[in-house]
């Protein structure tokens, strides 16, 4: 067994970012186990614009995002292990994986959780039905088509009008293909609205709300689907069955962490997000074991995940130098109109700028949002509208601290 | 009048756009970036493309690839069916061109190939 300072787990955004964080708040010794064979995670098959708008002040696509961490990576000597899987983490930190060296096991000071997560299978939605090929999730198809260069398909109806399902819509349609429909379950989108415009509008792609496939046709290749509306039960309403002829069906439904690794040290896990429990350091249940990124919260936008790595990776790079965070802590809990909030506890004795984040439950237009401990407001803020898809933040100021109490919640209502 | 959502931004502002006698009018954007956008967006609406090109002296390697400037919209199917014809070859840095002059815009490499 080897001794490292550092192990961060995933060599995507996340990844990065916290083994660059780490390394610049003085920890030397910082080592990355990627299970692909090339840093960046999926930025790499993400090759359309749109990503850096926050972090880095200008449009960038997936992989010349992933290429600003990656050199800083590359400067600074931190040691990548590529094509390495992660069998297993023990609470005392002992990282077991599977490598080009072979099996081999790690025992780190401070270790950095960051996976990302992976889609939702047909399985996990149970449509009924064949099982011919053509059936893709939206992941695996851009995947195919931006890494490895294969058509998918040519006729093709999408599941899910996420960021991913709406980016592939766009992206087979300019490869040739007809998207004769995206379907969303729900009564409104999950994606970001200027992909609405820019994926859909732009080709002029019908997308059907409180719609979903109860059928899938076709024996060897996928030879079409049905789909029908939906009540406010989510269940099918009959009458309203419609087939489509189509050879691909993209599924863009939704994404778990993948929290495999985290189960096995027995770490504490929030049942909304899936993903660990972590305070403002992106500490988990074992102290100097630390989350961030998708497999700590799915995120919107990679900017996000870039902030929360650096996060994790400050603090872990302080936890490996004995620096431990004392004193009193509150749990952070969802009020009115929030289905969660993260990080998920806070230390309330030392003076600090905590952002909280959080996703609402469901679309609304203006509404006030407040951050609460018993009866005292320590921070409000008026959004224009807020949409489950979209992650808002509210700040606790530096000078609220010390806090009293010791449960804070976050809750939103409706304003004229 | 016309309504428009900017995607500038994930922000996406809801625009409206109003012609008179002095010109477009911009109401609802929150930054420059959304004026210029929705003005563009009634005058001539551009957009990025980004696609990928094969690389030929690699087994089973592609390049991903976008247009350096955003081109007019209208050319967006002719701009892929240019990229898609076109041959690259590594060491592939990136910001190389590799197909100049496409509506206006070069097409150029947005990952390394060693």
């Amino acid at each position: 067994m080897t001794e490292h300072d550092i192990v961060v787990i995933g060599g995507g955004p996340a990844g990065m970012a916290a083994a660059v964080a780490a390394y610049d708040a003085g920890c030397r010794d910082v080592v990355i186990l990627n299970r692909d064979s090339r840093l960046g995670g999926i930025l790499m098959q993400c090759i359309h614009a749109g990503f850096g708008l926050h972090k880095m002040g200008k449009e960038m696509t997936g992989p010349e995002y992933a290429a600003v961490y990656e050199k800083m990576v590359k400067e600074r000597g931190i040691k990548v292990y590529s094509e390495t899987m992660v069998l297993s983490l023990t609470p005392d930190k002992v990282v077991t994986f599977q490598g080009r060296d072979g099996y081999q096991s790690i025992q780190a000071k401070s270790v950095i959780l960051a996976m990302g997560c992976r889609e939702r299978s047909r399985g996990a939605i149970g449509i009924p039905g064949d099982r011919p090929a053509g059936v893709y999730s939206a992941g695996c198809a851009q995947r195919l088509m931006n890494i490895e260069g294969f058509s998918v398909g040519k006729r093709a109806v999408i599941l899910g009008s996420g960021d991913i399902g709406l980016i592939m819509a766009r992206r087979m349609t300019l490869e040739g293909a007809k998207v004769e429909a995206v379907c969303e379950l729900m009564s409104y989108s999950g994606g970001l609205t200027r992909n609405i415009v820019q994926c859909l509008e732009d080709f002029g792609i019908p997308l059907y709300l409180s719609t979903t496939v109860t059928k899938i046709h076709g024996r060897e290749r996928l030879e079409g689907v049905t789909i029908a509306q939906v009540g406010p039960d989510r269940k099918a309403v009959e009458g309203t069955e419609r087939f489509i002829p189509c050879d691909t069906l993209l599924l863009s439904v939704g994404l778990i962490p993948e929290n495999e690794v985290t189960l096995t040290a027995g770490i504490e896990m929030d049942r909304v997000t899936s993903g660990a429990l972590v305070d403002e350091n992106r500490q988990t249940s074992i102290p100097g074991v630390f989350s961030c990124g998708n497999v700590l919260q799915v995120h919107d936008l990679v900017d996000f995940v870039s902030d929360e790595g650096e996060i994790a990776g400050v603090a872990a790079a302080k936890y490996a130098k004995g620096e431990t965070e004392e004193g009193k802590i509150a749990s952070v809990k969802p009020g009115e109109g929030v289905r969660y909030v993260l990080p998920q506890r806070i230390h309330t004795e030392k003076a600090q700028k905590i952002d909280l984040y959080f996703r609402v439950s469901a679309p609304l237009g203006k509404v006030k949002i407040t951050a609460k401990s018993g009866d005292t407001v320590l921070a409000t803020a008026v959004k224009p509208r807020v949409a489950p898809g979209e992650m808002e933040k509210i700040t606790l100021k530096e000078e609220l601290f010390p806090l009293q109490g010791e449960e804070i919640t976050v809750s939103l209502e409706e304003v004229k | 009048m016309r309504n428009l959502t900017c995607i500038i931004c994930p922000k996406g502002c809801s625009l409206t756009v109003e012609e008179s006698a002095e010109g477009l009018s911009v109401v609802g954007n929150i930054c420059p970036r959304g004026k210029k956008y929705a003005i563009e967006e009634c005058t001539h609406p551009v957009r990025t493309v980004t696609s990928f090109i094969r690389v030929e002296n690699r087994e089973d390697t592609m390049v991903s690839v976008k247009t350096s400037a955003p081109i007019p919209k209208e050319s967006m199917f002719e701009a892929m069916e240019k990229i898609r014809a076109a041959k690259a070859n590594a060491p592939i840095a990136i910001g190389d061109v590799l197909l100049a002059d496409v509506f206006g815009a070069d097409i150029i490499a947005t990952k390394s190939i060693d």
